[in-house]
């Protein structure tokens, strides 16, 4: 259940959508996408309405869970979605090598780690080079060093001109965000650049500074 | 529609259950068992397996794509997977035409198999040529899948899925025809076959086994089969919602 969410996101930059598990970030994120039954009001993704069909080619979604066929390779997982989406194989092989999966190309998605299945559900929603890419939670789980690298990946897309919106319940995550949107039990507590939260709170710490904003939404 | 859809989903699914060998094993093993089997019960009496024999050959395809349908599609639901494609430019169509695709491949040689046992090895004939109880068991085969697949939207755990089949097969083979003719059963039982799908499913299979004519009825029942099957598609393809709650 969302209130009152009002949310603009600049293009071509990483937004951060922070809270804590069940404060409506999968929600927000799926009204995105166009697969949430929205109750009331408009969601609007590049000037159209979300979901729509000209958009379902422009706007990637990687679902929180592992969304790919775990009894098939990750070369038939990319290779499916790839037809779905009309891409070449040459593409799949780049997105591969991009999430760092081309040397597990010919194993079982079972058969892979939590983190190498998040990657291959990444790659196949990077396939068709959207210009809005909605992640959910895509770093869950990984290693440090393999977060440090997606993080980057996530900027030079977005310096390419992807606008990116990828949510976290992590608050070490939020300043690697261009913006960022808190969020708490279904509303926005605050949406600004990680310095501004900092600079408004009177904290050095992201984290300090999201209890502070939750400790004033109260009063 | 999209031709490329189609066909890319169709060689999906067929390599996801090229993957399970041990369930195309099963698909394949366990009507030729059972073929076999009623053989054997009926050694004495070589009529009766001439009776049922045939229509057995056709109605295995029904049942084994309606179980196997109904999983794939609870499993595509419940991981994530048909959520993603639905955000796809993919048609509900293509999706829908890629699974009957790949489970008439498989249905056909699991036909083929069974009534090489049935006709080869069991003697079992029929008054009509063989290729046309394999192209019945091929559309029966369809009939399963989309039933399959409306049912599969009622269940939200395989353990459910799995439960469909006494409650919804079962009855069907019971009155269907097989076990006791339909004019010989009660007026309302024979009203509710009548209604059920595999009547005429059954009822195909008998005439193409018996009668070498092949009359009006019998093209009655095909019809009724391919109606079946395209309206639980169309029934199906409206529980593939691409928003949800």
């Amino acid at each position: 259940m969302l209130h009152a969410i009002d949310l603009d996101v600049a293009p071509g930059s990483v937004t951060g959508l922070l809270g804590p598990s069940g404060s409506g970030k999968s929600t927000l994120l799926r009204s995105i996408v166009g697969t949430q039954i929205v109750e009331a009001g408009t969601v609007t993704v590049l000037g159209l309405s979300a979901g729509s069909r000209a958009l379902r080619s422009r706007v990637g979604y990687m679902t929180q869970s592992v969304s790919v066929y775990d009894d098939l390779t990750v070369d038939e997982n990319l290779a499916y979605f790839g037809r779905i989406v009309d891409v070449d194989s040459a593409r799949s092989h780049r997105v591969l090598e991009r999430v760092g999966l081309s040397s597990h190309r010919n194993q079982v998605v079972r058969t892979l780690s939590g983190g190498e299945q998040a990657r291959v559900s990444l790659g196949a929603a990077l396939l068709n080079e959207p210009e809005v890419l909605v992640l959910d939670e895509p770093t869950v789980g990984l290693d440090p060093l393999l977060r440090r690298d997606l993080w980057a990946f996530f900027h030079e897309l977005a310096a390419g001109g992807t606008t990116l919106l990828v949510s976290s319940h992590v608050m070490d995550e939020a300043a690697r965000c261009d913006s960022l949107v808190l969020l708490r039990e279904g509303s926005i507590l605050a949406q600004a650049t990680p310095d501004e939260v900092l600079r408004r709170t009177g904290h050095d710490d992201l984290d300090e500074a999201f209890l502070e904003l939750v400790e004033r939404g109260r009063e | 529609m999209s031709a490329r859809a189609t066909k890319a989903t169709a060689g999906r699914v067929l390599r996801q259950l090229r993957r399970d060998p041990r369930t195309i094993a099963l698909i394949v093993v366990v009507p030729c068992a059972l073929v076999i089997l009623v053989d054997q019960l009926f050694a004495d009496r070589q009529s009766v397996f001439q009776r049922v024999g045939v229509p057995l050959l056709g109605l295995f395809p029904l049942v084994s794509m309606f179980l196997v349908t109904s999983i794939t599609m609870l499993r595509e639901r419940t991981s994530g997977t048909l959520e993603r494609l639905l955000t796809l430019p993919l048609e509900k169509l293509d999706l829908l035409f890629g699974y009957a695709t790949a489970f008439a491949v498989v249905a056909a040689v699991q036909a083929t198999i069974v009534s090489l046992v049935g006709f080869g090895l069991l003697d079992l004939t029929a008054a009509n040529s063989k290729i046309l109880v394999i192209a019945l068991a091929v559309a029966n085969a369809v009939l399963g899948m989309a039933l399959g697949l409306f049912f599969s939207a009622f269940a939200r755990t395989e353990f459910q899925a799995v439960q469909f089949m006494p409650a919804f097969i079962l009855p069907q083979i019971l009155l269907c025809g097989l076990l006791v003719p339909r004019d010989e059963m009660a007026e309302w039982l024979q009203w509710l076959s009548a209604l059920m799908p595999f009547t005429y499913a059954y009822d195909a299979l008998e005439r193409a086994a018996t009668d070498p004519d092949l009359g009006a009825a019998f093209w009655f029942d095909v019809l009724v089969v391919c109606a079946v099957s395209v309206l639980a598609l169309a029934l199906g393809a409206g529980t593939l919602r691409r928003r949800t709650p």
